[in-house]
């Protein structure tokens, strides 16, 4: 029977969207076991770990694509339609920029000098950490949802939101200390690698943009 | 007059038939609206929504249900008309019953929504509009039907839209949501007591011989409130903050507080959605019986007969043992997403804009105003993702179920006059 009140509830995108972003942080996490790999010179691991990559990506993009499907024109939800699509986007070109990053690395086989790798680890780790703060603010989508995005909840996922911009300073920072390495060093490599290898500290540094601008969004549809 | 001498009995039998049939697919299909939110919410097990359906449903309608069968009865058409052939108003009715019978049957066959309310006022403007002629109709009357199945969802949103910002305000925003949640609760479950029993006090218990000044009836209601609250309060003095089912979603424990209250809506909603569609069933019914009971005479004023709404009740309670598990178990596995508190905040406003309709003898669809209500409380931005097309399936069931149901019943009708002359 088609009964009005069955129909009338559509299935929520909320706990999909937050499944989106476990898997792009998945996916994000999984970095740092490349870097690792390829500084030390496994580059069976570093293979392993960028199909690893590859798998969590593609996965999140089924994810977003389900998703979408889910949210037609004619849904009336707590926020517009238009915010959360642009939300899962945002989330996903996180994984985007990790896929590339693996793929540039272990296609033109790309190491960093040895003096820098520490460093590098650690700026990695950073960013993976800015990754983990978008989703722990996005996993506060539920309760949200539950108090009608207002009220305690809302100040507490913008205290999360602070700690998010804190992290990503941090990331920031330590991608300013990375280059300033890779200048020093610059002169004794050869120099397309040189740019290469600026372009993958750039991507890392873009990982962390992205990561924040999840969490700058939803704060967006928060202050309505 | 010497047909209703003649063939009174079997007229009288079988508008008994559909009354009752009409009352069953009334407790088999629509109580499911009634209940499917609190198992939906989790609140219910199929089994005690069965239970406390059949309990309500039949208390409504025995309670509450005599001001909307009166309208059904009496008050579409205009009775004058048919003091010269009184059997014309017998025909009339069980035609009427019988084409919204086989409406709502052709419409659950083929899974379109339909209203049970406006397939019986739509049969029976059809046959005194057409069957009878156009005076026949009290088309004031039937105005301001036509009005109240606009305003009903529409007053219930609204009140669902008050209610859960209450809940907002008074709990989930603040940072004690659990200890909040059980201090202020008990006045919600004050608040289902009070307008069921005001309304059943000051409008329905006429028939039982009990007429109450508005001053006893608030007493009497204020009375059941406060009986309901201690209920409440016992039921709430077992539910702990759960902190494992904290950590993965942190309102957990609030729910499981307002879970406890949806089971106090859940009556409500029962309560309220007996009191106004067993009018449906046993409107036409009662026409029938006060024509043959009293030999002929039309429009009598005597009271409904306890018996009518008695049968009412039976049949709905039947109907939802029989097979309303089976609807209340669909709906309840596809509206998981709402959760009790949301889901009390819908079925207080529906049950009460209902009862509320129940006493001033408005016949408006439970379904619609249920919808409506849902709609408030997305409104507060409380509700994941409402489905808008639904609210354009109910406006096509609207158009559509009219006019069937009113083609049906002329048909019907025309063949009864020919069979008993």
């Amino acid at each position: 029977m088609a009964n009005p009140i069955f129909s009338l509830f559509a299935s929520s995108p909320f706990h999909p969207l937050q499944e989106h972003m476990g898997k792009v942080l998945s996916c994000t996490s999984t970095l740092e076991t490349f870097f690792i790999a390829i500084f030390d010179n496994d580059w069976e691991k570093a293979a392993l770990a960028h199909r690893e990559i590859n798998k969590l990506e593609e996965e999140a993009d089924d994810l977003k694509r389900e998703i979408r499907q889910k949210l037609p024109e004619g849904l009336f939800m707590p926020v517009p339609r238009t915010d959360l699509v642009d939300l899962i986007g945002r989330q996903d070109r996180i994984a985007n920029k990790v896929k590339d990053i693996a793929g540039l690395m272990i296609g033109r086989k790309m190491d960093f000098p040895a003096s820098m790798q520490e460093s590098m680890v650690k700026y990695v780790k950073c960013t993976i950490g800015v990754c983990e703060k978008a989703n722990q603010v996005i996993q506060e989508l539920d309760e949200l949802l539950e108090t009608g995005f207002r009220g305690q909840e809302v100040r507490k996922v913008e205290t999360l939101i602070f700690e998010l911009d804190d992290l990503e300073d941090e990331a920031d920072k330590l991608e300013r200390e990375v280059r300033l390495e890779l200048y020093e060093l610059e002169d004794g490599i050869n120099p397309v690698n040189v740019m290469f290898l600026y372009k993958i500290i750039d991507w890392v540094g873009e990982i962390a943009n992205r990561a924040q601008s999840v969490g700058h969004r939803l704060h967006l549809m928060l202050a309505r | 007059m010497e047909i209703i001498e003649h063939y009174g009995l079997i007229l009288l039998v079988l508008a008994v038939a559909f009354g009752f049939f009409m009352a069953w697919g009334v407790g088999a299909n629509d109580v499911a609206n009634a209940m499917g939110t609190s198992v939906g919410a989790g609140a219910l097990t199929i089994k005690q929504a069965v239970i406390i359906a059949a309990v309500f449903e039949f208390a409504g309608a025995y309670l509450a249900g005599g001001q909307v069968t009166s309208t059904i009865r009496k008050s579409i058409i205009d009775p004058v008309i048919f003091t010269d052939s009184p059997e014309l108003l017998v025909y009339g009715m069980i035609a009427a019953l019988l084409a919204a019978g086989i409406w709502l049957l052709i419409a659950s066959l083929n899974g379109w929504p339909v209203s049970t309310t406006h397939s019986i006022v739509g049969s029976i403007v059809g046959f005194a509009a057409v069957g009878i002629g156009f005076d026949a109709v009290s088309w004031g009357r039937v105005g301001t039907i036509v009005m109240s199945w606009v305003t009903s969802p529409l007053c219930a949103g609204i009140l669902a839209f008050i209610l859960f910002r209450s809940v907002q305000v008074l709990i989930l925003d603040k940072e004690d949501p659990f200890e909040r949640a059980k201090k202020y609760i008990p006045y919600y479950m004050f608040l289902v007591g009070f307008v069921m029993a005001m309304v059943t006090f000051l409008k329905g218990l006429a028939h039982v011989g009990l007429e109450l000044t508005f001053l006893d009836a608030t007493a009497y209601s204020v009375g059941v409130g406060i009986i309901v609250v201690f209920i409440g309060m016992v039921l709430l003095r077992n539910i702990k903050v759960d902190k494992n089912a904290d950590r993965d979603f942190h309102y957990a424990s609030v729910e499981k507080v307002f879970a406890v209250l949806m089971i106090f809506t859940a009556c409500g909603m029962a309560f309220a959605h007996g009191s106004n569609d067993v009018a449906n069933a046993i409107g036409p019914l009662a026409a029938v019986n006060s024509v043959i009971s009293s030999g002929g005479t039309v429009g009598s004023e005597a009271a409904i007969p306890v018996w009518i709404l008695a049968l009412g009740g039976g049949g709905i309670a039947l109907g939802l043992i029989m097979y309303g598990h089976k609807v209340i178990a669909t709906i309840g596995k596809g509206i998981t997403h709402l959760t009790p508190s949301r889901g009390f905040a819908a079925e207080l406003a529906a049950g009460t804009t209902v009862v509320l309709a129940s006493g001033t003898g408005m016949p408006i669809s439970t379904t619609h105003t249920l919808v409506g209500a849902v709609l408030g409380v997305g409104f507060a931005r409380g509700i994941a993702a409402i489905n808008l097309r639904v609210i354009r399936t109910i406006f096509i069931s609207w158009v559509i179920t009219l006019p069937a149901g009113a083609i049906l019943a002329i048909i019907i009708f025309y063949i009864l006059k020919a069979v008993f002359g």
